[in-house]
């Protein structure tokens, strides 16, 4: 440990620890703008000038390292200054209004200035203009409110290696963005989002589309229908004043209700239908891995999709639209191993528009599909051309997180005070399984809990049926699991070790793929979730998603997990009615035709 | 500081003879740390100018994002993505060349010529820049024609000066 003081009072901390984290263990708060916890402390931003004896100048507090007997003040009248002189430089270059910023009352920046008494900007100079990129479906870019924090940056390169954004061009000129000051949509983004959620400005958002779905509430020939993802439950009570990691299933069925949608559903009941597509792909991969392609595990196929040859191991999870484009752009060859289903947002659009509206006999067109995602590339997913299984889009708006709470704080709906409702039926109907969809891991432990008692007709062999070696932040995490005493149409699997591995950040990702195209690791299942800690933490959720709120919203999912009657998605009655009623089987001509999908390969630059 | 137009090959030499180059290049740079700028001085001096299809085979070929690519590209004023001519005029606004009619001597190459400053003329045979100050104040106001500095420039001598540079080559360089 290091002894120094700060503002007079003895503080310790860890050898290699910086005046910035030693401060903040000591319930002093130092202004910061350009750091991020566990991701970046570059000393950009120049807010958390400290004074320490001995040195000559201010010194940034976060990339200060502790030494012994080191005299830190904090609050002194030459560091007040200084802060301030920073921060009104920095505005003074900063566009917009805040009271028409989508960031009003949400910032960083604004939160700053208040914090540091500004009350005038004395250099009112030049300020870049704004270039607005609205080119995708995902985001919108506004340069002109950019204050070249690099968080962005660092997290679309460090973390998510994608690169798309960087700094271009030189000193008052510099615009953080993709080359040479173009649209996102001429590059390999994959709009996961991640920029937006550590901007500390309004410099990068999600593309607001509440006026469509307000649109079509109003609209009265349209019957809409909402699905909400997992991970919603768990983080929009954060926008109403709810400790993160509250769960908030009833009150946001109510919300929803009083927005007047006709049908309240939830992705969670397609997260169940895709672990018995996805789990049947899988098995049926096994069976043409150990025994040779001709043993397929269903024989009477009548379309081109189930005749093909069933894909390569390992299988890799599809529900992530930032990593399926990650893999198109990155790695065309290993398109063969994603899972050809549907994301459960893509499976509910086309179950609501053909299984729902024949249900309750209306024609498809005037069945209005809209999602409310924690995530900013389900936007791009749901444009993607060939999602019209429906013989339209299958899901006609996607919204976020932050803009639901945008549409119910604008309906003033009392969100705190609502009531606990109930979804409807039959697609608000899900098991345990589909809620861990929410996070790094879930999908597999989904997985592993239905395809190990089909297989074996015993219960998935860890304790509370968890797979505790697949949950928790490690950035690739895996787990074996061997097949004994299979029932006997399964017998090929008996004694096999079905080896996976789960990464989270896109980062992980690509070196999973690198290891399992090398040959370092050989795996039968791979989970990937683009955004560190999964879905929870995804590009549309609640500012900002620190590990701390990741953590608490992940336990949040397994409580929600834990409290259900039913935990294996195979024991959801409503999907097996889905089945009976519509697509038959899983795998079957009807469910490819409806609930599966294909990639294709984009640029790489 | 800027590559000598005179020396590039750009418009001699087949496209796909100079990507041929540049991927040797990369082999070669592959593996070592920090290529990124020395790669991109080498592919000026192959190309005469950094067009997109160059920076995007650089991108790929070092393994950086194209962005990071662009940022370098864009953060140094020796680099340009714009196609040069074989003659490079740069025009001093320098204060002494300023006050001694250097903004009418561009005015004037501006008109003459058919481009805006960092352009190119449309027969490539010129590229119109400005700098601030060759160190020839005494002789403003001054423009530099590749090596050449031509001392106090009137407009109404302007043209004899192109002349001495006219298209093709015919006296190229100057003497």
């Amino acid at each position: 440990m290091v002894n120094l003081t700060i503002n007079g009072s003895p503080v310790q901390a860890a050898e290699g620890s910086t005046v910035l984290l030693a401060a903040r263990q000591a319930g002093i708060q130092i202004p910061t703008l350009c750091y991020l916890e566990n991701v970046q402390a570059i000393g950009a931003c120049r807010l958390c000038m400290v004074e320490i004896e001995g040195a000559r100048t201010l010194i940034p507090a976060c990339v200060a390292p502790v030494t012994e007997g080191m005299k830190v003040s904090t609050r002194t009248q030459r560091v007040r200054d200084a802060r301030k002189t920073v921060m009104e430089l920095l505005m003074s270059d900063h566009a917009g209004d805040c009271k028409t910023c989508d960031r009003n009352d949400d910032c960083e920046f604004q939160a700053l200035a208040r914090d540091l008494g500004i009350r005038q900007v004395s250099w009112p100079g030049a300020v870049n203009p704004s270039h607005i990129d609205t080119s995708t479906p995902a985001l919108v870019r506004d340069t002109g409110k950019c204050v070249l924090c690099r968080r962005c940056v660092t997290l679309c390169n460090a973390v998510q290696d994608v690169g798309a954004l960087f700094p271009q061009h030189r000193g008052f000129k510099t615009v953080v963005g993709p080359a040479f000051g173009g649209d996102l949509d001429t590059v390999t983004c994959v709009q996961c989002g991640q920029c937006s959620a550590v901007c500390p400005v309004g410099a990068i958002s999600e593309h607001d589309e509440t006026g469509k779905a307000w649109a079509a509430l109003d609209n009265p020939v349209k019957f809409v229908v909402v699905q909400t993802a997992p991970a919603i439950r768990a983080a929009l009570g954060e926008e109403f004043g709810f400790a993160p990691g509250t769960l908030v299933t009833g009150k946001m069925t109510a919300a929803l209700r009083r927005l007047g949608f006709d049908g309240v559903f939830d992705t969670n009941f397609t997260a169940d239908l895709t672990i018995l597509e996805e789990g049947t792909e899988l098995l049926r991969r096994l069976k043409a891995a150990i025994l040779g392609p001709d043993h397929d595990v269903q024989g009477d196929h009548h379309d081109a999709h189930a005749h093909a040859a069933p894909g390569p191991l390992p299988l890799a999870t599809s529900c992530c639209p930032a990593w399926i484009k990650n893999c198109e752009h990155f790695h065309p060859d290993f398109l063969p191993n994603l899972s050809t289903c549907k994301s459960p947002q893509q499976m509910f659009g086309a179950a609501a528009k053909t299984y729902y509206s024949r249900r309750i006999a209306k024609h498809p067109s005037d069945v209005f599909v809209v999602s409310i995602m924690p995530c900013t590339a389900k936007k791009f997913e749901a444009a993607r051309p060939e999602m019209e299984a429906s013989w339209q889009r299958d899901v006609d708006v996607v919204l976020t997180t932050r803009e639901l709470a945008r549409m119910i704080r604008q309906a003033g709906i009392d969100f705190a005070n609502l009531p606990d409702e109930q979804m409807d039926q039959p697609m608000g109907m899900s098991t345990g399984a589909a809620d861990i969809f929410a996070n790094t891991g879930g999908v597999m432990e989904a997985a592993l809990r239905t395809a190990y008692e089909i297989v074996t007709g015993r219960a998935l062999p860890f304790d509370g049926l968890r797979v505790t070696p697949i949950e928790g932040m490690e950035g690739i995490k895996e787990a074996a699991l061997t097949f004994s005493d299979v029932v006997p149409e399964w017998s090929f699997l008996e004694g096999v070790t079905a080896r996976v591995a789960v990464a989270h950040g896109l980062a992980n990702a690509n070196q999973l793929v690198d290891r399992i195209r090398s040959g370092k690791a050989a795996y039968h299942f791979v989970e990937v979730m683009s955004c560190p800690g999964g879905c929870i933490g995804g590009g549309g959720q609640p500012r900002m998603t620190t590990d701390a709120v990741r953590k608490s919203r992940i336990e949040a999912i397994y409580r929600e997990d834990q409290g259900k009657g039913l935990r294996k998605s195979h024991e959801n009655p409503q999907v097996r009615a889905a089945y009976e009623a519509f697509f038959q089987t899983p795998n079957s001509d009807l469910s490819h035709r409806f609930l599966h999908t294909g990639y294709f390969g984009r640029d790489r630059v | 500081m800027a590559v000598n137009p005179a020396t590039c090959t750009c418009g001699d030499v087949p496209e796909a003879q100079l990507l041929e180059r540049l991927d040797e290049i990369l082999a070669e740079y592959r593996e070592k740390p920090g290529a990124l700028i020395p790669v991109l001085q080498i592919a000026q001096g192959i190309f005469g100018y950094l067009p997109e299809i160059v920076l995007k085979r650089i991108s790929v070929g070092l393994g950086k994002p194209y962005s990071e690519v662009a940022g370098v590209v864009s953060f140094y004023s020796f680099f340009t993505t714009n196609p040069r001519g074989r003659h490079l005029i740069r025009v001093c606004l320098g204060t002494a060349c300023y006050v001694r009619g250097g903004k009418q001597v561009l005015d004037t190459l501006k008109a003459k010529l058919g481009c805006d400053v960092g352009e190119t003329t449309a027969d490539r045979n010129f590229t119109l820049e400005v700098a601030r100050c060759f160190g020839a104040c005494g002789l403003a106001p001054a423009i530099m024609i590749d090596d050449d500095v031509h001392q106090r420039v009137k407009p109404a001598r302007m043209q004899a000066i192109l002349d001495l540079y006219a298209a093709p080559a015919a006296k190229s360089g100057g003497d």
